[in-house]
């Protein structure tokens, strides 16, 4: 009898295909992959210690850092489940006014992710074209926040500053020019008989698999589950406005890239919506305890100045308690489980992070293909590094 | 308490008895406490009977609370995707003895979590597969998000944090 013999292949810590640092090491087959050992945690940064030790307000830069292609849905999200243990009630307009900040974060990831797709499959066009979109909403972001990429977005409570009339301006032209790139975009990819074939069928996963495996987002959709956070569980008044969720059949890589591509889509509907509905009022809850005073009422009255030493030295207190709060971000649910002791700091701060949990199912999903659609997967799956290590 | 968990909590003690040492609803879900022993049983029954249904594990994630005569914890948030429906299940192991059954036999998304917590808190999962450090190098000797463990190197000189509540 001939002996077999596997190749061992290794594919990362760096490696141009990966889009991350993490290892695979896997056992070939000739072309057909037989088993894949993962190795993650070269980006480890310990968030979750850090968060033990550090205020309320100055946690919010490390979920910047989980993933870094959408960070305002990690700020605000981190902000929403601090306000539901303090039970604080928002302004309508906070609401709006994040709602549009998380859509726009969610086009600029699901674009990034699907024009990936595209490069891995050979498109390297539609990458740079839709990049320049990307930009757009970047300076978006810099106008609300001041920063583009780790942007540190809001405050416990709402924001420091108003949507400016530049913002303002910067969305409406966003919205006018997305529909006709992403159209342009479609047309490329979505019909293209290469992009079909290198696709359709490659990484595939059964909806109870996928159950089974944690998976939620776009990836738990494109299986055919129609789960959404913000319908499911709606926060930051997501319930008010309409929108489809889409859902796929196959659990393909296609699959993956068509419920992406349709959610931005979607998300362009929301702000447009968001946008038009926006209610006059205050752009921050009245919680003195987390939101800085005018810089003129620190210099000339007392409780401001008293306030805003507390909160710059983070001496906050926040009641004891826990809580778990989860958003849509843009790979799936994100979610915070926080507890409380009653200090200046969380007793325990968990984040669930949508790809530290369904990346296990990468081995299983590329088992029998080869490599070159192992690849494809894993870019279709969406794993941020950054949020992969925490 | 809504009415669909004040039934899931009636049904459990039931079914377990003194097994289950607490029933809490003062937080957002339903919080049950089990003693270690029943852990796994619980969890099974949770997702596998028809009623109630909580066919997804959330997180799962250990906590520490250094005081109490137990002071290891595992945390596991289950969802009942289609009542839209939450519950948190807690358990609290020993310091000398941080043993807990696994889950990875009902849900495949518990391993990695698995391996999580017993990397940052050495909490250790029996009848796991494959349970090693997963974020942190594995020639590491202490676990790092046990509350006993600073932050920061405690012999620094060269910073006071005195004047800063810390």
């Amino acid at each position: 009898m001939e002996e077999q013999q596997h190749t061992t292949l290794n594919l990362g810590p760096t490696h141009p295909a990966t889009h991350g640092i993490f290892q695979n090491v896997l056992t070939i087959d000739g072309e057909e992959i037989v088993d894949t050992e993962q190795t993650i945690g070269y980006i480890h940064r310990a968030f979750e210690k850090i968060a033990e030790n550090r205020p309320y307000y100055q946690v919010t830069p490390l979920t910047d850092r989980l993933n870094y292609c959408s960070a305002p849905i990690n700020n605000l999200g981190y902000h929403m489940a601090v306000e539901k243990l303090i039970g604080i009630n928002i302004p309508k307009r906070v609401d709006y006014m994040r709602i549009i900040l998380m859509e726009l974060a969610r086009i600029t990831d699901h674009l990034i992710c699907n024009s990936v797709i595209g490069v891995d499959s050979g498109a390297l066009t539609g990458f740079v074209y839709v990049f320049q979109e990307r930009e757009r909403v970047y300076e978006i972001y810099e106008e609300v926040s001041g920063a583009r990429l780790t942007t540190n977005m809001g405050r416990i409570g709402g924001f420091e500053r108003d949507f400016s009339p530049a913002a303002i301006r910067k969305i409406h032209e966003f919205l006018n020019n997305l529909p006709k790139v992403l159209r342009e975009f479609e047309k490329l990819l979505m019909r293209n008989r290469i992009f079909m074939d290198r696709t359709i069928g490659v990484g595939k996963i059964s909806p109870a698999r996928a159950l089974n495996y944690g998976f939620t987002g776009p990836n738990l959709r494109a299986a055919g589950v129609d789960y959404d956070v913000r319908v499911q569980h709606p926060y930051s008044g997501y319930d008010d406005f309409e929108f489809q969720v889409p859902v796929g059949s196959n659990g393909d890589t296609y699959d993956r890239f068509c419920v992406r591509q349709e959610e931005v889509w979607q998300s362009l509907k929301l702000i447009r919506n968001a946008l038009d509905n926006l209610p006059e009022g205050a752009f921050h809850a009245d919680t003195p305890g987390f939101y800085l005073p005018p810089k003129e009422a620190v210099y000339g009255n007392m409780e401001a100045m008293i306030w805003h030493f507390k909160i710059v030295m983070g001496e906050v207190q926040v009641p004891a308690g826990e809580i778990y709060h989860s958003v849509e971000a843009a790979n799936g649910e994100l979610g915070f489980y926080l507890v409380s002791d009653g200090g200046r700091t969380p007793y325990r701060l968990h984040f669930r992070r949508p790809c530290f949990i369904y990346y296990q199912a990468f081995p299983e999903m590329i088992r029998g293909g080869v490599l070159s659609d192992a690849i494809l997967t894993m870019s279709s799956m969406n794993v941020i590094a950054g949020e992969l290590d925490a | 308490m809504t009415p669909e968990e004040n039934n899931i909590a009636s049904k459990i003690t039931r079914r377990f008895g003194a097994g289950i040492l607490k029933t809490d609803t003062s937080s957002d879900m339903l919080t049950v406490t089990a003693e270690k022993g029943i852990i796994h049983e619980v969890i099974r029954v949770l997702k596998e009977d028809k009623e109630m249904n909580f066919s997804f594990l959330t997180t799962l994630c250990g906590i520490h609370y250094p005081d109490e005569p137990l002071p290891l914890g595992v945390v596991y948030h289950l969802h009942n995707l289609e009542e839209k429906l939450r519950v948190r299940i807690k358990t609290f192991l020993t310091a000398d003895f941080p043993h807990v059954p696994t889950v990875t036999d009902l849900f495949s998304a518990a391993n990695w979590m698995e391996r999580e917590t017993f990397d940052f808190y050495g909490i250790i999962f029996d009848g796991h597969s494959n349970l090693k450090r997963i974020l942190n190098v594995e020639y590491l000797d202490y676990f790092p998000l046990r509350k006993e463990y600073p932050l920061e190197d405690p012999t620094r000189e060269d910073k006071d944090d005195r004047y800063f509540g810390r």
